[in-house]
């Protein structure tokens, strides 16, 4: 097989091709791995911060010790992992200075489960710092670069996974999000992103940013290979009080049809007017989004636009309080004592702690932290902590009266197709309110997933499938069909 | 002058002698080299989750029970958020306004609340002043990290020292009753910090409080809150203002230092612990506590003192010293008729003198005090040869009657001419004492009773030797 042929399977595909015998692990590995290097560290679009030496030892592929990846579900199928999964001698670094070259001593429950499967780590991608952006222009690695425009980012946080799969330097990645993290740069580079239920995925192993709300998902190339590897990261683990056994196993999409589902599409996040500061969705993005929503009803679905989310409006407001409220108390162990990052010749404990934070963490890091620290304060936590929780209660209530009335929520994921460079990063409000219609789902912990309906000034937009919690094997099947219907090309981003 | 007196309350945490550690499955330890007990979770690394120890649950549900508290049917954790290099992750996993136990009462003191959260790391720092302050470096053993801790916390209920102490006494009691920690203030197990405050005599309002900080030993604690006490006092007499701070106590010194004033204490932004889930409390784990629970100190004081017919002082001294309650009834089951008052006292004085650490590491066995009791009851043995043979027994172990017989330390038969014979003896050797005896002083006895025992080497009954002595001399 030539190298654009290897290049152009789906993860599925390789595997199949491999246990076949029609591929070699160590060739499709060499192919990714070349295409990787050219991309890392800041040359190329700047995707990985490490990338696999080598392929490793045939014999040591598997995480239990047995020999080799054959027989497994994912023989040799390489992986790029988003940088703030813990993997063992491997820098996991979050995308932050605070911990440059931090090698962890154990690795994610997620990856060594993918591991298990049979896959190989191809790399570990960049992200944005702490997974606090949607443009990955936050992370102390550089930029990430939209491969479908160099001149754009590709999203954030998870933005060097999504242009990753999108530039086909790798054939799958595992990517986190908060409030949007997969789902947002999966739209912009044009791939399939799915953030599961909360719980379904261990986060154990995850730099966490928010744990109430940080969830594991796959970034694939299709809606097949995102549900493959759903299949392997779902499960209870015993080494995360939250995760939670899943009630079924999660089966390959074959749907093709939708006949009798309804869907329902809510005003409050697909409306061109009510985004923020009456900034609302926008144009090119809400045409594709109509466009696919006319390919569903011939589908045989069923369009309903009554159904309301009245308190999502307010989801944007409550996450920035609660996620860096619990991102301040995550990121406290960054005090330069025990790992990554001290400042030399501090003349005390203090000057070491503020010197160590000041030097290492980013400005929208420390925006956070400052956030949070200040909702959380004496005086305070009622009307900021408290409050906020009881707008996630109020959200998570109107799900659950939505699904009483609708099978499935759509919306467009994002409100704008890939902005610029630098275009946000003066004004931080501007960049929160790209995850204006992914954040109600992250506060309700219920799972959604990303795939690309079409094309905006040329470039891709993200249309978002929400169902209630575990309800994956749905979302997949839906997502599955209507991907055959909108048949929507992704060549454009091959690097 | 104004009369004042003292309001105390205590908070003490307690270790629990869970196998693992409150959030990780390290090895709980004492004295192992540093560092050689821990893992991602106690060591705070990044990306690592905690998950709350169902054994330490149960140990506090336990204490709930001895304390009588309500037990909250949902309990939740919180993070208390402060920076200091004992604390990995920059936050202690605690409980605030959820905690698992609520109230309660012990020995006439109200608990306000019992909490489960985890201990800090141990710090040790180079340099003279052995404090933070101005050492050379400061070193971090992580292997107490993560340690399950009991936070108990009384209401204002004590007002003197001495009090104080003999409460922490029935606590430590009652919680070793219970086998859920080691309670051993020295080692850290058993540690307690003091709210102390003054009003004026008969008022009710409560003056503004100082917290004295861990005290390690009971002898501190006393002296330390006398302290505290005497310096309020002092302060208050003069004019003065109680500030609210917190204090420490250098037991070497006696003086009381200021660690920290109301205006410089944490705001801790205490908020749910998102990593764990609330602790609902089945039926199952109430039925597991409830089976898992021993006697305790008042009660079975009480069962002494009722059903066994022990003197209160007796059932109280057994009860409270729970080590030595259990010699005493295991020593009641030898099947030796003896008194158990009788028993009791050989417990109480003649064992608990001799002890130096628990009974049950000693080498005499509860059969063996029993029999001794009863030799001596029977005045087979009297009671100075009695002595000697648990002196025997404390050291080698063994047989009582085998070593009366092997040291000859059998009671002189009083109807026998050998005692008969050294009484005669010790009247001739005590002519003057002789003569006051038989002049109607019956205190003049002493130096020939002496004399007898001398000879006899405590074989001999006191009482059996007066006898003699009158009956001699014709009285």
């Amino acid at each position: 097989m030539s190298d654009a042929e290897i290049i152009g399977l789906s993860a599925a595909e390789a595997a199949r091709e491999i246990t076949a015998g029609e591929l070699a692990a160590g060739e499709l590995f060499e192919a990714y791995r070349a295409r990787a290097a050219e991309h890392a560290s800041g040359s190329g679009l700047n995707c990985f911060t490490w990338v696999a030496p080598g392929a490793p030892a045939e014999p040591s592929l598997g995480g239990d010790g047995a020999p080799g990846t054959q027989g497994r579900a994912l023989p040799g199928v390489p992986l790029a992992v988003k940088d703030l999964f813990c993997t063992e001698g491997v820098p996991s670094q979050s995308g932050s200075k605070i911990l440059e070259g931090y090698e962890p001593p154990y690795t994610a429950t997620a990856v060594s489960r993918l591991i298990e499967a049979g896959v190989v780590l191809l790399g570990k991608t960049n992200q944005d710092e702490f997974a606090m952006g949607s443009s990955n222009e936050n992370s102390a690695y550089g930029p990430v670069l939209n491969p479908w425009n160099r001149k754009r980012v590709p999203g954030g946080s998870s933005g060097g996974s999504a242009a990753a799969v999108a530039a086909g330097l790798a054939p799958w990645a595992l990517g986190t999000d908060t409030g949007g993290s997969i789902r947002q740069p999966a739209a912009l580079c044009g791939i399939v992103g799915l953030k599961p239920t909360y719980g379904a995925v261990s986060r154990y192993g995850m730099i966490a940013f928010a744990s109430s709300l940080d969830q594991a998902g796959p970034l694939t190339r299709d809606v097949t290979d995102a549900a493959l590897m759903l299949r392997h990261l779902v499960g209870r683990d015993e080494c995360d009080a939250t995760s939670l056994s899943f009630p079924e196993e999660i089966v390959l999409p074959r749907a093709e049809r939708l006949d009798g589902i309804r869907l329902g599409v809510p005003k409050e996040l697909t409306s061109d007017s009510n985004v923020g500061d009456g900034e609302g969705i926008e144009r090119g993005v809400l045409d594709a989004f109509g466009a696919a929503l006319r390919r569903a009803e011939e589908l045989g679905a069923e369009i309903v636009e009554s159904v309301r989310l009245p308190h999502a409006p307010h989801a944007l407001a409550a996450y920035y309080v609660l996620a860096p409220a619990e991102a301040s108390s995550n990121l406290a162990r960054f005090d330069g004592a025990r790992y990554g990052l001290r400042a030399e010749d501090a003349k005390d404990l203090l000057d070491m702690y503020t010197r160590t934070r000041h030097d290492g963490f980013g400005a929208e890091v420390k925006r956070r932290i400052m956030l949070g620290t200040y909702a959380l304060s004496s005086g305070y936590y009622d009307a900021y902590y408290g409050r906020a929780q009881r707008v996630r209660t109020k959200i998570a209530e109107d799900f659950a009266a939505a699904f009483e009335q609708v099978d499935l929520i759509v919306t467009p994921t994002a409100p704008t197709v890939a902005f610029k460079l630098g275009e946000k990063t003066e004004d931080p409000l501007a960049m929160y309110l790209n995850d204006f219609c992914t954040v109600p789902m992250s506060l309700a912990g219920i799972p959604a997933i990303s795939i690309p309906c079409g094309l905006s000034e040329g470039l891709p937009v993200g249309l978002q499938i929400a169902g209630p919690a575990f309800s994956e094997n749905r979302l997949l099947d839906a997502a599955h069909a209507l991907e055959l219907a909108l048949g929507f090309d992704g060549s454009g981003a091959r690097a | 002058m104004t009369e004042f007196e003292p309001v105390i309350g205590l908070e003490i945490h307690v270790q629990l002698k869970t196998k693992t550690k409150m959030f990780c499955g390290c090895e709980l330890s004492f004295g192992d080299p540093p560092n050689t007990h821990t893992c991602p979770v106690c060591l705070g690394l990044p990306g690592s989750l905690p998950v709350a120890n169902a054994r330490a649950v149960h140990f506090g549900l336990m204490i709930g029970m001895a304390l009588d508290s309500e037990l909250a049917p949902r309990s939740i954790f919180h993070r208390k958020n402060y920076f200091y290099p004992d604390l990995p992750k920059g936050y202690q996993i605690s409980q605030y306004d959820e905690p698992l136990c609520l109230g309660g009462k012990l020995g006439g003191v109200r608990i306000h609340r019992v909490h489960l959260e985890e201990d800090a790391a141990k710090l040790i720092h180079v340099g003279a002043s052995g404090r933070i302050q101005g050492s050379e470096e400061s070193v971090v053993d992580f292997n107490r990290g993560g340690t399950p801790l009991a936070e108990i916390v009384t209401e204002p209920d004590l007002s003197t020292s001495e009090q104080a102490g003999e409460w922490l006494r029935l606590l430590r009691t009652t919680l070793r009753q219970l086998g859920v920690s080691d309670v051993n203030m020295e080692e850290g197990s058993l540690r307690c910090d003091a709210n102390i405050s003054l009003r004026p005599s008969g008022t009710s309002e409560l003056g503004t409080k100082t917290e004295l900080k861990n005290m390690n030993s009971f002898r501190f604690i006393e002296r330390g809150i006398c302290a505290e006490i005497a310096r309020q006092e002092a302060t208050l007499q003069a004019g003065g203002r109680v500030m609210q701070e917190t204090l420490h106590f250098d037991p070497a010194s006696g003086a009381i230092t200021s660690l920290r004033s109301k205006e410089e204490a944490h705001d801790y932004r205490y908020f749910p612990e998102p990593d764990l889930v609330p602790v609902a409390i089945e039926q199952a784990m109430l039925g597991a506590a409830r089976a898992a629970m021993v006697e305790l100190p008042a009660n079975r004081a009480e069962r002494f003192e009722k059903e066994v017919g022990l003197t209160a002082e007796s059932a109280v001294q057994l009860a409270f010293r729970g080590e030595l309650g259990d010699f005493f009834e295991a020593a009641l089951l030898a099947g030796v008729d003896v008194a158990a008052q009788t028993l009791a006292n050989w417990v109480t004085v003649e064992l608990a003198g001799r002890l130096e650490d628990d009974p049950a590491n000693a080498l005499v066995t509860p059969q063996a005090l029993a029999e001794l009791a009863g030799l001596v009851a029977s005045k087979q043995v009297s009671v100075g040869a009695g002595r000697q043979v648990l002196d025997r027994l404390m050291a080698e172990g063994g047989d009582p009657m085998e070593i009366v017989e092997a040291e000859g330390l059998a009671a002189l038969d009083g109807e026998g001419d050998e005692l008969a014979a050294i009484v005669a003896a010790a009247l001739e050797a005590n002519a003057d004492a002789a003569e006051r005896v038989r002049g109607g002083n019956a205190k003049a006895i002493g130096p020939i009773v002496g004399y007898v025992m001398r000879e006899t080497k405590g074989r001999a009954d006191g009482g059996e030797v007066t006898r003699l002595v009158n009956e001699q001399l014709g009285i």
